[in-house]
């Protein structure tokens, strides 16, 4: 019996991979320990060690073959004394290749706006935005990751006070590949690897800006930033008010937000809420790659505090982007990713996929579904929600964290506020559960919210439930 | 390689240690490496999800140190890097791979996962997640028994990287203030994630973190179980007798990626190799044993057997154990008052 060689896999959210090289050929002996071949992620290229020992049989998958799927066969050992023929003569099927799926939304033009209202005198004035120019150029296709990376280039080329700044962010390339080429760019006045002291360098990084210049503090998550939320709140997001309007602070605090896969409760949460409470701040948070460079950029060349969550989960997913290195996508600005009569959908960042993959559901139940990618969380751009909503008549807020105090939560109260008569049915929130997130895949699964559960709330709110 | 030589620790003369201490030694490094051996290969078989980081190469630090603890009476506690831990202390490996694979058979019945384990028993406080964090909450432990007057000490493990986080040097000097009985154990494995110690710290003389607290420390060769063992002796002495905190500095290596998904281009491949075949620590302690005629080829043959046996039993077990009920999810988020 030859003992078979898996495709391993190499990261927590890896599910296929390339077999880039071959570093043992049929025939060769292995001995655990030994390198056997190179395989590339969208992150890495990573080298796979033999755990056992034998000798070659055969190599099932050749090099170069791309979407390997983890736990496929790709090479048979002989075991000591075993026939290397008759153990490369053992069929053995992996799974086949699965393709991941993909949601690229195509924008509808959006709806004529109807007039703004002016603020209320009372309230503290953010500026109404208006919604980007509709482009219509040549795009380019894009994954998430690259974008956000392409948004930190280009400003970066064009204001010297711009600098990156955080753990592994330089040398190793950023711990999810998002500042990958910046150090070789930039070089190391502007790309600065900290050691592990969130803390110490979110201060620094916002006493930078006090100072003038424009930093980009990247959390490898924002767990971590969990260390740093003192100054992110009592220093950067207050000191203007406190300084009667004198001491700015225009710093990016970003970072992949929310749950990644199987990492458990201390590594899992969104932070969205958290930081959508306080005044200061600008928080953001987007879907798509054209939104994330987008926003980035208006969110560098912001002059206040803004945090920026990103999800590690749909680094890799790819999108159209506008070409061009001077398009941005105002905060403030919500988008309807798809239209519908009969039911407002709001969500952001890796919610829009579920709700979008909801709304197709919904479609084949007969029921329209509109989806608006909220984008900005603070400025909140509530008229574009009530714009729905006065359609629809229904709404259901869909987000990644606890209900409790969350965006959802907010939506409502300001539909309530705002649009109550043109309610048909009590607002559905749709949020994880009460728990920590677990360990446990089945668990986990149960714990997070997905296009199911819109569903489900859908059918509530429009009294259509099976 | 320079950089080792700006590793060399104080090579005191060691402590004697019997027989059947340093075959232990020699079974308890062997049935973490082993472990984590297995562990590495269910994670590439996507039995193990999320982050995985193992512990191979540093074996002989936490076995040096717990051989001079006395289980479930002294607090221990660490990060992320905790199988080792674990498994020093004496908690189950059927109960730790089933925490692995998300199992109900696992020691947080599958909620926890790699980083977060704890036995109450073996007074094991965690696997804990946030780098640092398990410092401050050692120094919590180390307050209890002060408070308490229990004759226990906590030690707290922390990285290299771990060593620079505020929390680290806000917590000496209060240990010291108090004088709360804790040792804090640094394993320097020379990297944190792909950041050399050279390149996050001013000064990267670990052992001395906490003079400007008025704590002593040490360095020792944490390749060297036995260097480990007797530098322990004397520290958890110095701690236990009331004398406040004592900073050892454990030089050691991971072999291994920092976590699974680690393609560790920060460093060389010679530079690895030449920690497994030079340093490697349970390697030296099987020449040791069979130079000075403690064990024979044979002997070695069934530790080995014995240790492997262990480990199929566990991932054995790990897999049968069956994932948590679905009403696990509501439970231990609260007790009720
Ligand atoms: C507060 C915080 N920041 C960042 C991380 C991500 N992270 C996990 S382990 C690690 C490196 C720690 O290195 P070290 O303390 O030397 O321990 P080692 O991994 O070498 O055992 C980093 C940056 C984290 N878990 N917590
Ligand atoms: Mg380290």
């Amino acid at each position: 019996m030859g003992i078979d060689i898996l495709m391993p896999a190499l990261s927590p959210t890896m599910e296929e991979g390339t077999l880039a090289k071959w570093l043992v050929k049929e025939g060769d002996p292995v001995s655990s320990g030994d390198i056997i071949a190179e395989i590339e992620t969208d992150k890495a290229t990573m080298e796979v060690e033999a755990v056992d020992e034998g000798v070659v049989a055969k190599l099932m998958v050749a090099e170069g073959t791309e979407g390997v799927a983890v736990n496929a066969v790709i090479a048979v050992l002989a075991e000591e004394g075993e026939d290397a023929s008759a153990a490369a003569a053992k069929v053995s099927s992996g799974a086949a290749p699965e393709p991941v799926s993909e949601e690229t939304p195509q924008a509808p033009p959006e709806a004529p706006a109807e007039p703004t209202p002016a603020p209320a005198a009372a309230k503290a004035v953010i500026e109404v935005a208006q919604p980007e120019p509709e482009w219509d150029g040549a795009m380019v296709e894009t994954t998430v990751r690259e974008a956000l990376r392409d948004a930190m280039a280009e400003e970066m080329r064009n204001d010297d006070r711009v600098f990156l700044m955080g753990e592994e962010v330089a040398e190793y390339q950023g711990a999810y590949k998002v500042s990958q080429g910046l150090l070789d760019e930039f070089g190391a006045r502007r790309v600065i690897d900290t050691p592990i002291t969130e803390y110490g360098f979110a201060g620094i990084g916002t006493g930078a800006a006090m100072a003038g210049l424009r930093p980009i503090v990247e959390f490898m998550t924002f767990n971590f930033a969990m260390q740093a939320i003192d100054h992110i709140i009592n220093s950067a997001a207050k000191t203007l008010y406190m300084s009667g309007g004198a001491i700015k602070s225009p710093i990016v605090f970003r970072g992949p937000n929310g749950a990644a896969a199987r990492v458990a409760a201390q590594h899992s949460q969104c932070y969205a809420a958290w930081y959508s409470h306080v005044p200061g701040l600008k928080v953001v948070s987007p879907y798509s790659a054209a939104d994330a460079k987008g926003l980035l950029k208006s969110a560098i060349r912001d002059p206040n505090p803004v945090v920026f969550l990103e999800n590690e989960l749909i680094y890799g997913q790819k999108f159209d982007v506008p070409d061009s290195d001077d398009w941005t996508v105002p905060i403030g600005k919500a988008k309807v990713v798809r239209q519908g009569t009969d039911v407002t959908i709001t969500a952001f960042s890796i919610m829009v996929g579920k709700a979008l993959e909801a709304a197709k559901m919904l479609e084949a139940q007969g029921i329209s579904a509109e989806v608006i990618d909220l984008r900005t969380i603070r400025p909140l751009d509530t008229e574009t929600i009530l714009q729905s909503v006065r359609k629809t008549n229904r709404l259901v807020t869909a987000e990644e964290g606890w209900g409790q105090s969350g965006v959802g939560a907010e939506i409502a109260m300001r539909v309530m506020e705002q649009a109550f008569d043109y309610l048909d049915a009590p607002v559905a929130r749709v949020a994880a559960e009460d728990v920590p997130l677990p360990y446990a895949a089945n668990l986990e699964q149960l714990a997070l919210p997905g296009a199911d559960e819109i569903v489900s709330a859908a059918r509530a709110v429009t009294y259509t439930e099976a | 390689m320079s950089t080792t030589a700006r590793k060399s620790a104080k090579r005191a003369s060691n402590k004697q240690f019997d027989d059947a201490q340093l075959t232990k030694f020699y079974e308890d490094m062997l049935l973490i490496r082993r472990f984590e051996e297995k562990a590495g290969q269910l994670y590439g078989m996507g039995l193990i999800g999320g982050f995985c980081h193992l512990y191979i190469g540093q074996e002989a630090v936490v076995v040096g140190i717990q051989h001079e603890l006395e289980t479930g009476k002294d607090s221990v506690i660490t990060g992320y890097r905790d199988h080792g831990h674990m498994l020093a202390t004496g908690m189950d490996p059927d109960g730790v791979m089933a925490e692995l694979t998300g199992r109900e058979g696992g020691y947080s019945k599958g909620k926890g996962g790699s980083m977060h384990m704890f036995s109450t028993e073996k007074r094991f406080f965690g696997g804990h997640g946030i780098v640092a964090a398990q410092v401050a909450l050692g120094g919590g432990l180390a307050f209890a028994h002060k408070y308490n007057d229990d004759g226990g000490i906590a030690v707290a493990y922390y990285g290299d990287g771990a060593a620079n986080q505020g929390q680290v040097a806000e917590t000496m000097n209060m240990a010291s203030l108090w004088q709360l009985p804790i040792l804090f154990v640094c394993e320097n494995n020379r990297y944190a994630m792909g950041t050399s110690n050279e390149r996050a710290a001013a000064v990267t003389d670990y052992a001395a973190r906490g003079k400007p607290y008025g704590i002593p420390g040490a360095r020792v060769d944490g390749m060297d179980v036995e260097a480990m063992a007797t530098e322990a002796a004397k520290a958890v002495k110095h701690v236990r007798s009331g004398k406040g905190p004592f900073v050892l500095e454990a030089m050691t290596y991971r072999y291994r990626g920092h976590s699974m998904s680690d393609p560790a281009k920060y460093r060389t491949k010679e530079e690895v190799q030449k920690y497994r075949t030079e340093q490697d620590p349970i390697e030296r302690l099987r020449e040791k044993l069979l130079e000075r005629g403690l064990i024979d080829e044979a002997g070695l043959k069934a530790i080995d057997k014995d240790v492997k046996a262990i480990v199929a039993k566990s991932a054995d077990f790990a897999q049968a154990s069956p994932e948590p009920a679905l009403e696990e999810l509501y439970t231990d988020v609260y007790l009720t008052a």
